[in-house]
């Protein structure tokens, strides 16, 4: 009998959802579990570095890897998950651009360390001790990982041959991208595993989106009771949806709350955030800069909207400072 | 080393304004800054906020876009909507440590071949001063610290891939 | 290298290779997050002294600032994605306090029916898949059984496939109500962003039955067992898993346990009431401490004060999670969770209970109240309201909001200017409540069982069970950088050179 394909899952830095959402294969993941053979998955299995490294190039069909990369440990390993693996796939929104740890490219690394250890309410610590890389206690000298100074996609660290879109990606993708590497009826490579649509396509509210939105006011979905039939947009609340890849099935709409874009742009566009801002804000309602600035004081912060889970990715990568 | 900074400018004009009063310009023989690159979009409506985001990311230290007076556009409304992006845009810039004065919007009808020269000229100073961008030499800087493992992963080097370097 | 050291080596070696060819389950990755043991031996080989590191950072605090409140219950979701329902509830009750609005009862109540139901599943993910194989399938059973495919080997298959559904079903009412299950996007300032559709009753109220079913199947699994297993029982009541702290935890008007709401109450280690207090106050009770080998911080009980790694009244370490919650709290405020209460009590000595072990039972206590409260708001005709949110009129300056995670008091705390935009987070997270007492744990733990050098796997797994027991989670505890590491143990002789590492 020949040998089932190898597979292998590994995670840097993550919440730990992308694991939770292989869990809630929930039935589904015996037949997974029955069709290959998992050689490395640290969540759930006893795994040693040396095991893999023992492994002939090339010898694992795929890796899924998410979450983003912060420390020089997580590219050692995604390296070697490289060399080892035909398939490499961006496994959620961490991976492909970021995530929402992402969001700490707009802060530099010491003004993180600060206000944790310093600044933070409740923090007791007279002598301003920091973690330190290297250090004594009681006679006994004890390391830590340094970390990097800005948060990584996937792709900026080794070279991707898909992506699974999605905070996390649905276990349905997941079912799809894991039969389509089994049948080995495999997309052209950087191909994302997931319809390339806008969300909108996909959402129950689409028939009720105008034309032209023609908005003269952004709300905030705290402001108001949000309207669970009506386009979201259309009730002046920012959706991601015209700028976001479908394939969730408009699961937060579904939730009577905006699309967020954790399923990143379709594959023609090279940067989310500034798409959403060119196909959104042309159609506001103004037309003097007054009554412009006004509309989009409704949207305070930007960055923190546009590149929920993109900022990685963002063209300028990170904050200038 | 100290070479004279000299800003690379990208311009983005439109054709039925900006870009025929830059003709003028010239026609008219008037001296004005080289460190514009011109493109010649057929409205300014159709910069797309991407365009200057890659503009910056592949080394421009400025982004100029130069588009009809409001109520002249030759697609009656495309300025209107490049002055909505665009206002969102410069927030954005600001929220990611580009400041004033790297991109700037200006109205220039076909006849104000005097305003291009000094638009570009004032707005090539405005960045000399602000200095370079140079956000593809800032790449690299930034992957520095993830190439040198790179070496250490392939070169077999047995040195301990150390990760202090604070 | 000593001759102790070089035995331990060999040992180390051969073992390390003997395992290398076969793909087994690891036991020490049952946990959410990341975190590295050093233990360090002294000549006789016996341990010097252990500690526990949490090698990763990440932000979210800081990167938090500048963003609307209202999108904090999805972006501090993201700290951990296994418990990411714990953090959006906290978040959108410190959203209510920054407000100054009080939850629409409706609102409310569809809250803590999803709470409730998060509360169930995670639980029963731990015990079933993350800590109870130590049990179910023993503590020193062969690695590669220690885990769910063990615990399926023991209980059945039947019984595995159970669990899996009755799992999927339970987090399908969070899904309904919160859009998605992990990372749901319900939470919002008076309320929630959806209300629930009287034609799912029929459905909820089934998995409810099912879900309360489950709940006592799963005690009675513990019963059969753990606790007629007179070794366990042996095992938890030891000293070695032992520490005699404060306990801390959420309580109702009754002083009944409440997971998602109440006032704090923190009982000192003989059990008396030290403290009680709305969580507004809490930075007259808690402050953090910094040691500079962790990323981690170790919070402590600020009136008594930080008086290093000990136990006892006079040290303000104290513990959170299901064990302390019992502790602390005067009983249970439903009735099937309350006869077990009283057993657990009864079996383990009295209150207080020390035995850090004792956390898996009590555990299965909680899901009992869970999963009765689950039954109760499903048959709440008010649960279907057609209103479930009070949109906030008020400036908001300052909110603080509170739960119990399965994995303890999770507090929330945000600063904004008057548009509603974050100056100021700060996030005390289940784990980090226990971190110094972990720490404690794993010390102990080893000291007391690795003697003159001997290591070996079974050993290592219950120096692991010292942590596990908590069901912590890293990921949660550093939400501060990102950067996770695989689960490290480096075993170092006197001058520091290591022994053994094992990652995992």
């Amino acid at each position: 009998m020949p040998d089932k394909p190898k597979v292998a899952f590994y995670w840097c830095a993550s919440c730990g959802g992308c694991e939770e959402a292989v869990v809630d294969l929930a039935e589904d993941i015996l037949t997974v579990v029955g069709a290959v053979d998992i050689v490395l998955w640290p969540v759930a299995m006893d795994f040693k570095k040396a095991d893999i490294e023992a492994r002939p190039d090339k010898s694992i069909v795929a890796a899924f890897i998410n979450g983003a990369v912060r420390t020089s440990e997580q590219e050692e390993w995604v390296r070697m998950l490289r060399k080892k693996s035909q398939v490499v796939v961006s496994f959620g929104a961490c991976a492909n651009s970021g995530g929402i740890p992402a969001l700490a490219n707009q802060s530099r690394k010491e003004d993180i360390l600060k206000y944790v250890y310093e600044d933070c309410p409740g923090v007791d610590n007279p002598d301003k001790t920091r973690p330190r890389i290297k250090c004594e206690d009681e006679g006994h000298t004890l390391t830590l990982p340094e970390l990097r100074s800005m948060v990584r996609s996937l792709d900026q660290v080794i070279d991707v041959d898909y992506y699974l879109p999605g905070c996390p990606p649905t276990p349905k993708l997941i079912m799809a991208a894991v039969q389509a590497l089994l049948s080995g009826k495999l997309p052209p490579k950087g191909t994302v595993l997931s319809p390339d649509i806008a969300l909108c396509e996909e959402c129950k509210r689409k028939d009720s989106k105008p034309a032209d939105l023609a908005l003269t006011e952004f709300k905030r979905p705290h402001q108001i009771q949000i309207d669970p039939e009506k386009c979201l947009l259309a009730q002046g609340i920012v959706c991601m949806g015209p700028a976001t890849r479908g394939g969730c099935e408009a699961l937060c709409p579904g939730g009577n709350m905006a699309c967020t874009g954790c399923f990143g742009p379709t594959s023609r566009v090279k940067d989310q955030g500034a798409k959403f801002v060119s196909s959104v804000f042309s159609n506001i309602a103004p037309k003097e800069e007054k009554d412009i600035d006004a509309v989009l004081d409704g949207i305070p912060d930007p960055i923190g909207t546009f590149y929920r889970y993109g900022l990685s990715k963002c063209l300028l990568r990170r904050k200038l400072n | 080393m100290s070479e004279k900074f000299e800003p690379k400018i990208v311009a983005f004009f439109c054709n039925w304004c900006t870009y025929t009063a830059a003709d003028l310009a010239g026609v008219s023989r008037l001296k004005y800054a080289p460190n514009v690159r011109v493109i010649r979009v057929m409205c300014s409506g159709r910069v797309d906020p991407q365009f200057v985001l890659d503009a910056f990311a592949r080394g421009a230290d400025g982004v100029l876009l130069g588009g009809c007076h409001p109520g002249d556009c030759h697609y009656a409304e495309g300025n209107y909507k490049t002055l909505r992006r665009m206002r969102m845009l410069e927030r954005m810039l600001k929220a990611m440590g580009i400041y004033d004065g790297r991109f700037r919007l200006e109205w220039i009808s076909g006849a104000e071949g005097d305003k291009v020269r000094s638009v570009v000229n004032d707005m090539t100073e405005k960045v000399r001063a602000l200095g370079p961008l140079n956000l593809p030499g800032k790449f690299t800087e930034w992957d520095k610290e993830i190439e040198e493992l790179e070496a250490h992963v392939n070169g077999g080097s047995k040195k301990e891939a150390t990760v202090h370097a604070r | 290298m000593d001759k102790t050291a070089q035995k331990v080596w060999n040992q180390a070696h051969q073992q390390a290779n003997s395992g290398r060819r076969t793909v087994t389950i690891d036991p020490i990755t049952r946990l959410e997050g990341h975190g590295k043991i050093e233990i360090f031996l002294n000549d006789q080989g016996n341990v010097d002294r252990a500690y526990l590191q949490i090698p990763e950072l990440r932000g979210f605090e800081v990167f938090s600032q500048g963003r609307p409140a209202e999108d904090m219950p999805q972006i501090t979701s993201r700290i951990c994605g296994v418990c990411p329902t714990a953090h959006h509830m906290a978040a959108a009750k410190a959203l209510d306090d920054l407000y100054g609005v009080k939850c629409h009862p409706v609102g409310r109540k569809i809250r803590e029916l999803v709470y409730n139901a998060f509360m169930l599943e995670d639980h029963a993910l731990h015990v079933y898949v993350l800590g109870g194989p130590d049990f179910i399938v023993g503590p020193d059973a062969p690695k590669e059984m220690r885990n769910i495919v063990g615990v399926i080997g023991k209980v059945g298959l039947d019984v595995g496939k159970r669990v899996i559904s009755m799992r999927r079903r339970i987090r399908e009412i969070i899904n309904y109500a919160g859009g998605k299950v992990i990372h749901p996007v319900m939470g919002l300032p008076g309320g929630v962003a959806k209300g629930i559709s009287a034609s799912e009753l029929p459905k909820f109220k089934e998995i409810a039955k099912d879900g309360l079913e489950f709940a006592k199947f799963t005690l009675q699994v513990f019963h059969d067992i753990v606790l007629r297993n007179d070794a366990y029982v042996k095992l938890i009541t030891s000293d070695t898993f032992t520490h005699k702290t404060y306990y801390m935890g959420l309580v109702d008007k009754n002083n009944k346990v409440n997971f998602y709401d109440g006032d704090v109450r923190v009982v000192t280690p003989e059990g008396k009431e030290y403290a009680k207090f709305p969580i507004q106050k809490y930075l007259e009770h808690i402050s953090e401490h910094v040691e500079p080998w962790s990323y981690i911080k170790f919070p402590f009980l600020k009136k008594v004060g930080w008086n290093g790694f000990v136990e006892g009244g006079s040290s303000g370490v104290y513990a959170v999670a299901p064990m302390a919650r019992l502790n602390a709290a005067d009983g249970m405020a439903t009735p099937e969770a309350q006869k077990a209460y009283e057993e657990y009590f009864k079996v383990l000595g009295g209150k207080p209970v020390h035995h850090t072990l004792a956390n898996h039972w009590a555990r299965v206590v909680e899901m009992l109240q869970a999963a009765e409260r689950i039954v109760e708001l499903v048959n709440d005709p008010e649960l279907t309201g057609k209103e479930f949110r009070t949109i906030p009129t008020k400036t908001p300056k300052i909110g603080v909001g509170v739960v119990e995670a399965p994995r303890g008091t999770l507090i929330h705390q945000y600063e904004t200017d008057e548009n509603g935009l974050i100056r100021r987070a700060n996030l005390i997270v289940a784990t980090l409540n226990n971190s110094a007492r972990i720490a404690m744990s794993v010390d102990k733990a080893a000291k007391g069982l690795i003697k003159g050098g001997k290591v070996d796997d079974g050993l290592l797994n219950m120096v692991e069970m010292a942590f596990r027991a908590y069901d912590p989670c890293f990921g949660c505890a550093t939400h501060t950088l990102p950067g996770e590491m695989p689960m490290i143990v480096t075993l170092r002789d006197m001058k520091g050179g290591v022994i053994r590492e094992i990652r995992r």
